[in-house]
């Protein structure tokens, strides 16, 4: 799978920073992150709401042009760095090799063209089809969606499709242009389950199909699990922890992502009486506290972890970081317990 | 399996164990353009017995928070039968009904949507206080209503300086908490919570599904927990319906539904619920979509996803029955272990 890639990794970010300036005040929003995606790879990018997960996003899309934003680091795709690239092959970029597609599909059609024009559009833009050959494609794709009756499908308008139709029908549009990386924010959580798991085997079959790598963006760590390879957690804009989904789920080393995964309510074993659940709630950007942010939720915290700078980040196994001060110490969590986890295969 | 508490206010009820609310074949239908009708909720019965938490499931479109709503009468049945406390409220007159509100609310998802931005938050809970007068027939004075207000922040643990500030102060697990302070300010025995937990970050989520635990045992409170979530349904309820494009396919004790599940829509339900552990078993997901509630198929309705389907699932309906003693499906053929 991975194995014969030493080369550099499709993607690789380096130090990503976004920052807002409001009222004279810089409010660091995202700090420091980094991470790679490897060929045919599906990363998880997993976060609450606030983390900075879909700002991530859209900075390597370069699609935050707001006054006052400042986006610095580096994202090597291909050579090239999406960060520093001039607009005018950004636009060339985007939609042809990087692809996104975000959770409501009814906002990022337009209304007043059918579905079929849309992706036609894109075909026509990128690859320089005619109408007609844009169109077969476009026929072609959403039947390789699941998309019932393709070729009349294409004639509505996004309003005349369910939210699970719509969701292929974007997917179909970000794929058009065979783009060596999808991002997907948030994909199925408009979602009805039985839809989102129908969704989320796609997902998972575009590696096989269109050779794709994914960097699928999400709070369920459901949904984490039964899709990524390796997952990153984001917590109030920072990493907390990263490694394969694997390791990340057998033996969780910082305790955001082991709280996390203990305050899901199992679907089966014995129900417990109380769930444990973690204080409080995320800090706000402007009150991040200089230490590690997550701290004041904590149940390990000790002197070490409060002053600044936050703690760096820890080797715990292979591909395996975490940005805790206890394996550091020779304190590391105990494996993840529970009857619902799986034995380790 | 959890004990059923005792309920305070029940105690003077009569001794045989009457159920705190009665639905009997309720429908509620709404017609369109063009002379189509949509029916929401299309023939529903079930029964809720004091201190039980009835969770509500299903996908969207199924009628569930149709139904949240018919229970307390925010929307008007179009026929069948609603009991409260053994009263007939199917068709009482709005003032009549008022007398009755004290005893059921309601808990809404949006939790900013639901509470009013420019009242303080001890302003919005003491409204009710002031508007019903107490079951005495006395109207409640400045101290009795601070009084309570005090109660109320204690019980769903915010600071009491809460009931000074304004709801955009707060985070949303916060006034997630206010709302349930306000469905019990009058002292309920019946709240309906309509997705209350899923607009909510998840380290917030076990919070609140926490503080609805603990609320129920302490106030013998009984609800219905209507949630797209099985697992935490799984977590609050003693008993779960299933619905599906405006019926009940499957009903019974939590455990029953959800791990012994004879109806083929509640097995894949269960199976399509993606769980944080890695490596787990994935069946083959279930195909298609859920049909539009303005043209559902004949039979039964779920015969079009049904991987299961027999021919006499497309042209006749099956009825709820009982397959085991509290275990209710809605299928011709069953899965029974």
């Amino acid at each position: 799978m991975l194995a014969n890639t030493p080369a550099p990794p499709l993607l690789e970010v380096r130090d990503l920073c976004v920052s807002f300036t409001s009222r004279g005040q810089v409010i660091p929003i995202v700090e420091n992150i980094s991470f790679s995606i490897g060929d045919r790879e599906i990363l998880g990018l997993v976060g609450e709401s606030g983390s900075g997960k879909s700002i991530t996003a859209m900075a390597l899309m370069g699609l935050i042009d707001a006054p006052g934003v400042h986006v610095t680091g580096s994202a090597r795709f291909r050579g090239r760095d999406l960060l520093a690239l001039p607009d005018r092959q950004l636009r060339a970029l985007r939609g042809r090799e990087v692809a996104m597609i975000f959770q409501d599909p009814m906002t990022a059609f337009t209304p007043v063209y059918t579905i079929g024009w849309q992706i036609d559009e894109q075909l026509r833009v990128h690859q320089r089809l005619s109408r007609r050959q844009a169109r077969a494609r476009t026929v072609e794709l959403l039947g390789e969606m699941g998309v019932p009756d393709p070729a009349n499908t294409a004639n509505r308008y996004p309003h005349q499709l369910s939210g699970g139709l719509r969701q292929r029908a974007m997917i179909a549009m970000a794929l058009s242009c065979n783009p060596s990386l999808l991002i997907a924010d948030e994909p199925t959580t408009a979602l009805d389950v039985t839809v989102q798991a129908q969704i989320l085997e796609l997902m998972r079959n575009l590696r096989t199909t269109y050779g794709s790598s994914v960097l699928l963006i999400t709070h369920d760590m459901g949904v984490v699990a039964e899709t990524c390879d390796s997952t990153l957690v984001l917590y109030s804009g920072r990493v907390a922890e990263t490694g394969t989904t694997r390791d990340l789920f057998a033996h969780p080393q910082h305790p955001y992502t082991a709280a996390l995964l203990a305050s899901i309510p199992p679907m089966s074993g014995p129900r417990p009486d109380r769930l444990p659940a973690i204080p409080g709630g995320p800090p706000q950007p402007m009150e991040r506290p200089v230490g590690c942010a997550f701290a004041p939720r904590c149940a390990h915290t000790h002197a070490t972890c409060l002053p600044a700078p936050p703690p760096r980040f820890c080797t715990v196994g292979p591909g395996h970081t975490v940005a805790c001060v206890l394996p550091a110490e020779g304190a590391p969590l105990p494996p993840r317990s529970g009857s619902s986890t799986s034995p380790v295969l | 399996m959890r004990s059923v508490p005792p309920n305070e206010q029940a105690a003077n009820a009569p001794t045989a164990p009457q159920p705190l609310m009665a639905v009997r074949d309720v429908y509620k239908t709404y017609t369109l353009k063009k002379g189509q009708t949509l029916k929401a909720v299309d023939g529903v019965s079930f029964t809720i017995m004091p201190g039980e938490v009835l969770g509500l499931v299903g996908e969207s479109g199924c009628g569930k928070s149709t139904l949240g709503r018919c229970l307390l009468r925010l929307s008007d049945v179009s026929a069948g039968q609603i009991v409260f406390e053994e009263q007939n409220i199917t068709h009482l007159p709005e003032r009549t009904l008022r007398a009755l509100r004290p005893r059921m609310q309601m808990v809404f998802q949006d939790s900013y949507a639901s509470l009013n931005p420019r009242r303080r938050i001890g302003d919005l809970l003491a409204e009710p206080l002031r508007v019903h007068r107490t079951p005495e027939g006395t109207r409640r004075n400045s101290a009795t209503i601070a009084h309570r207000l005090t109660e109320l922040m204690e019980l769903v643990s915010l600071p009491h300086t809460a009931l000074e500030r304004y709801p955009h102060e707060f985070s949303g697990g916060q006034r997630q908490r206010i709302n349930i302070a306000r469905a019990l300010v009058l002292a309920p025995r019946l709240i309906v919570a309509d997705e209350p937990v899923s607009a909510l970050d998840v380290s917030v989520q076990a919070q609140i599904v926490n503080l609805f635990a603990d609320l129920q045992k302490h106030l013998g409170l009984t609800y219905v927990f209507i949630a797209h979530d099985l697992a935490v349904v799984r977590q609050i309820s003693t008993r779960v319906a299933v619905m599906y494009l405006g019926v009940i396919v499957e009903l019974g004790e939590t455990d029953t539904v959800l791990h012994n599940a004879a109806h083929p829509y509640t097995i894949a339900l269960t199976q399509a619920v993606p769980r944080p552990v890695v490596g787990a078993a994935r069946p083959a997901p279930l195909r298609g979509e859920i049909p539009s509630p303005v043209n559902k198929p004949s039979g039964c309705r779920f015969h079009t996803r049904c991987p299961a389907v027999q021919p006499r699932c497309q042209n006749e309906a099956p009825a709820l029955r009982q397959i085991a003693p509290g275990h209710e499906v809605a299928c011709h053929y069953p899965v029974l272990k």
